[in-house]
């Protein structure tokens, strides 16, 4: 029986990656754990290694092809005992195109870790920051203006998330020599997500530092360090792990500045992905901006476009602050594009209308953002036209420019992966109940993270995190359709 | 000396060993101070002992409030320590404080007005008794959270090597503190980067209300760096020259480039934990004999009577300035005016510079 050896995943947000070379050939006979070639993604590079024994047959994904989806058959393996010819002739050419059961992502979007989430809309969203609104939408007043952060006609250019981070802190690099990178696995193996990839070579190993895995104590390091005006950028590999410091990040950051009367401020940037990868269980699945925003003393950023991850985390570096830099891990390799500009800065504490509408208002921010945004789409498409404000700051809270589009639409949704109890949602249903209760035409409904820890099953894990499904209704719900 | 020698009985087989031989070898190498030396000891560590004794006074008055963990009985340790250091080194502490601020040369005013939360006070009355700072006697803290202060001294020296300047970070502790994780995750960063630390671990034999012996598996905290290479001793912390002789090998080896280096003091804290600790856990005996036959304080005293013929008179006159500084400090910490409200909303966070 022919055995088909198919593509495997490096990770569990993986979806495709690229077969970059065979180290067998077709004819080679082949034991258990002989390495048969070598596949990548742009995080990281893995060999895959046969499992059966038998005869290489036939190779059906050649060296170098990109874009091999997950569980796409790359070889066929003859038994031992079989006909390699005959094997090899049952083996079907794979549709590279079409193989992803998943939803298909855009083009030019790299396909990790969509997995339960809708496909990224910033194709269509093509340079949303300079987009005019749709003549027939009355835009909002009151609230900040977002679409002057990029000069007209500004070049943009297509980048992932990822690449717009390590941009980002590469050109603070260059720019303050008090600024430096800690972290696990930031250094040599170029970020544990490829965030910090190039730093390294460039900045040498003084300022690119690899710790090790000691959360508490490098985060209580990079609080020293701040606290005698050096600028530290410190990587969590994960928000998750930051638990183990967050001692030092609410104890000593935060409150020296208050604690100390004004003398003594820690200008840090903790960052790193928040929130649910996928498939990687309750303890690595935890949404943390409601956590961090509950205290005085922190900034608080969780970006969804690479534009803004790039323009705030620059602005995040050069705060004298501490702040809270929560990233995605979904989101690293989605493009969007990002201005082509000399020193691109975004103000922290301001929201963005990321989509206009008249007829409810959808407020979320990071990997939030694409539910909300896909849920608009089918809105639309429904005849309501939705406002999706994108907060991008979490602390402080861009107050009055989710109340302007309130004041407008006259119906809100709350949508994150967070917890519902004292979640982003409930604080901004407060602050909309203190600041524009007479111009609700309908309660705010928030969509969140279910109350429960991260399940495993794909299932399970599918129904705990929020659903474009779940803001379409609760959308139809406050316009009473 | 014989601290040592008795704790070491105290602690069981394992410390006994050790200790007595350190012990022995501290007092043949006592050092000696100059004259110049012991006046200047006798008089920075009799400014803590009455700013104490005071600040224990105004907490009984209702003046203070809170939390208020008073140094009387420890004072060779940071009055040596900061005698070994240059202009330039960094000091962070944790909550027990006041010691270390006075002898940084921190206004005795200041601190006192912080302590009855006036606006005065360092922190403008917004941090207490536990949470001061000085960027221009690098004093970095007076932090609340046990164990903190280690990390963040960790992390000032490792901007001292970022910098390439030749400053060390003295990193006190307790033997309380010696306990917690990041203790352990900061050797090993600091050994691992060479960082110019010091780590002065003040033991003074009860962790709040728990002896040592109850809550340390290894009771000599000189060893405590053992497993990450770095070098540590235990010095007679009620011997401002030993300590004073142990800060100078440690800076110079953390100055030098060797990296961390970590003296254990064997001290006692005459007061309890707290202003709200009536110290059960240990006999009154115990403390009276530390106080007579240790006290610091008494042994320069001697010292200047007897080495350096001062003449009562001239030690009174030291003490009644001394005494002079506190009353003023307790005066002005007494009706400098609360902050005002308006205080209660600034310095949570800074402006950006754009």
């Amino acid at each position: 029986m022919a055995i088909d050896i198919l593509m495997p995943a490096l990770s569990p947000t993986m979806e495709q990656g690229k077969l970059a070379k065979w180290l067998k050939k077709e004819g080679d006979p082949v034991k258990p754990g002989d390495v048969l070639a070598e596949i990548e993604t742009d995080k990281a590079t893995m060999e895959v290694e046969a499992i059966d024994e038998g005869v290489l047959a036939k190779i059906l994904v050649s060296d170098g092809t990109d874009n091999v989806a997950v569980n796409t058959p790359i070889a066929v393996l003859a038994s031992e005992g079989e006909d390699v010819a005959s094997a090899a002739s049952h083996a079907k050419m794979p549709d590279l195109v079409s193989a992803p059961a998943q939803p298909a992502p855009t083009p030019d979007a790299h396909a990790e870790g969509l997995a339960d989430r809708p496909a990224p809309v910033a194709r269509e969203e093509q340079a949303p920051i300079s987009t005019p609104a749709a003549p027939a939408v009355i835009s909002t007043r009151g609230g900040y203006d977002a679409t002057a952060e990029v000069p007209e006609g500004t070049e943009m250019v297509t980048m992932t998330v990822r690449e717009a981070l390590r941009d980002a802190m590469a050109e603070e690099m260059r720019r303050d020599e008090k600024v430096f990178v800690m972290g696990e696995e930031v250094a040599e193996y170029q970020g544990a997500y490829k965030v910090t990839q190039g730093l390294l070579q460039e900045f040498g190993a003084r300022r690119v530092i690899d710790t090790p895995i000691t959360e508490h104590g490098f985060a209580g390091v990079g609080v020293g360090a701040a606290f005698t005006g050096l600028r530290p950028i410190v990587e969590f590999m994960t928000f998750n792990f930051a638990m183990q410091a967050i001692d030092q990040i609410v104890n000593s950051a935060a409150k020296t500045l208050y604690m100390s009367g004004g003398q003594l401020g820690a200008p840090i940037v903790f960052r790193g992905p928040n929130g649910a990868a996928a498939r990687v269980g309750a303890q690595h699945s935890q949404d943390y901006a409601a956590w961090y925003s509950a205290i005085p003393g922190l900034k608080v950023v969780a970006p969804y476009t690479a534009a803004d991850a790039k323009g705030l985390l620059k602005s995040a570096i050069r705060d004298p602050n501490p702040v809270i830099f929560l990233e995605n891990e979904i989101l690293y390799g989605q493009s969007f594009p990002v201005p082509k500009l000399d020193d691109f800065t975004i103000p922290i504490g301001k929201a963005r209308i990321h989509r206009e509408g008249k007829d409810v208002t959808i407020v979320s921010f990071g990997i939030g953002m694409t539910y909300a945004l896909k849920a608009a789409q089918e809105l639309e498409a429904e005849g309501i036209q939705a406002e999706v404000v994108d907060l991008r700051t979490i602390r402080p809270m861009d107050t009055d420019t989710i109340v302007a589009s309130v004041m407008k639409t006259g119906r809100c949704i709350t949508v994150e992966e967070g917890y519902p109890q004292s979640g982003v949602g409930a604080e901004i249903a407060a602050r909309i109940m203190e600041k524009a209760f007479d111009y609700l035409d309908a309660p705010v409904i928030r969509i969140t993270g279910k109350d429960v820890p991260m399940p495993y099953a794909a299932n399970l894990e599918k129904l705990a995190l929020p659903s474009v499904a779940e803001v379409v209704q609760a959308a139809k719900a406050v316009c009473y359709r | 000396m014989a601290v040592a020698a008795r704790k070491a009985g105290r602690a069981g087989s394992g410390a006994a060993k050790s200790t007595p031989k350190s012990a022995t070898k501290q007092a043949l190498n006592s050092p000696q101070f100059d004259k110049d030396q012991d006046l200047n000891a006798y008089r920075e560590m009799l400014l803590i002992r009455r700013f104490e004794e005071k600040s224990g006074q105004m907490y009984g008055m209702g003046l203070i409030g809170g939390f208020c963990h008073l140094y009387i009985g420890q004072e060779a340790v940071v009055v040596g320590m900061q005698m070994a250091t240059k202009e330039g080194d960094q000091v962070i502490t944790g909550y027990r404080d006041h010691g270390h601020m006075l002898a940084c040369g921190m206004d005795a005013k200041g601190v006192m007005a912080e302590l009855t939360g006036r606006r005065g006070g360092l922190s403008k009355g917004k941090g207490g008794s536990m949470h001061m700072f000085s960027k221009e006697k690098h004093f970095y803290g007076g932090h609340g959270i046990v164990g903190a202060q280690v990390s963040l001294g960790t992390g000032i020296a490792f901007a001292n090597r970022y910098r390439e300047n030749d400053n060390v970070c003295l990193t006190y502790f307790g033997d309380g503190a010696a306990n917690q994780g990041q203790v352990y995750e900061s050797f090993n960063m600091a050994e691992l980067w060479k960082l110019p630390v010091v780590y002065v671990i003040e033991n003074n034999r009860y962790a709040m209300g728990t002896a040592v012996t109850r809550a340390s598996a290894q009771t000599d905290f000189s060893k405590r760096g053992v497993s990450f290479n770095i070098p540590g001793e235990q010095v007679d912390g009620m011997d401002v020259r030993a300590v004073y002789a142990a800060g100078q090998r440690a800076v110079e080896h953390a100055r030098s480039g060797k990296g961390p280096y970590i003296l254990e003091m064997q001290t006692y804290r005459y007061r309890g934990h707290s202003m709200s600790d009536p110290a059960k856990y240990r006999t009154k005996d115990e403390v009276t004999r530390m106080r007579e036959e240790h006290d610091p304080i008494e042994q320069v005293r001697r010292r200047l009577l007897e080495s350096w013929k001062l003449s009562e008179d001239e030690l009174k006159s030291i003490d009644s300035r001394v005494r002079e500084i506190v009353n003023e400090a307790a005066e002005f910490a007494t009706h400098d005016p609360e902050p005002d409200p308006s205080e209660l909303y600034t310095d949570i966070l800074l402006e950006p510079a754009q």
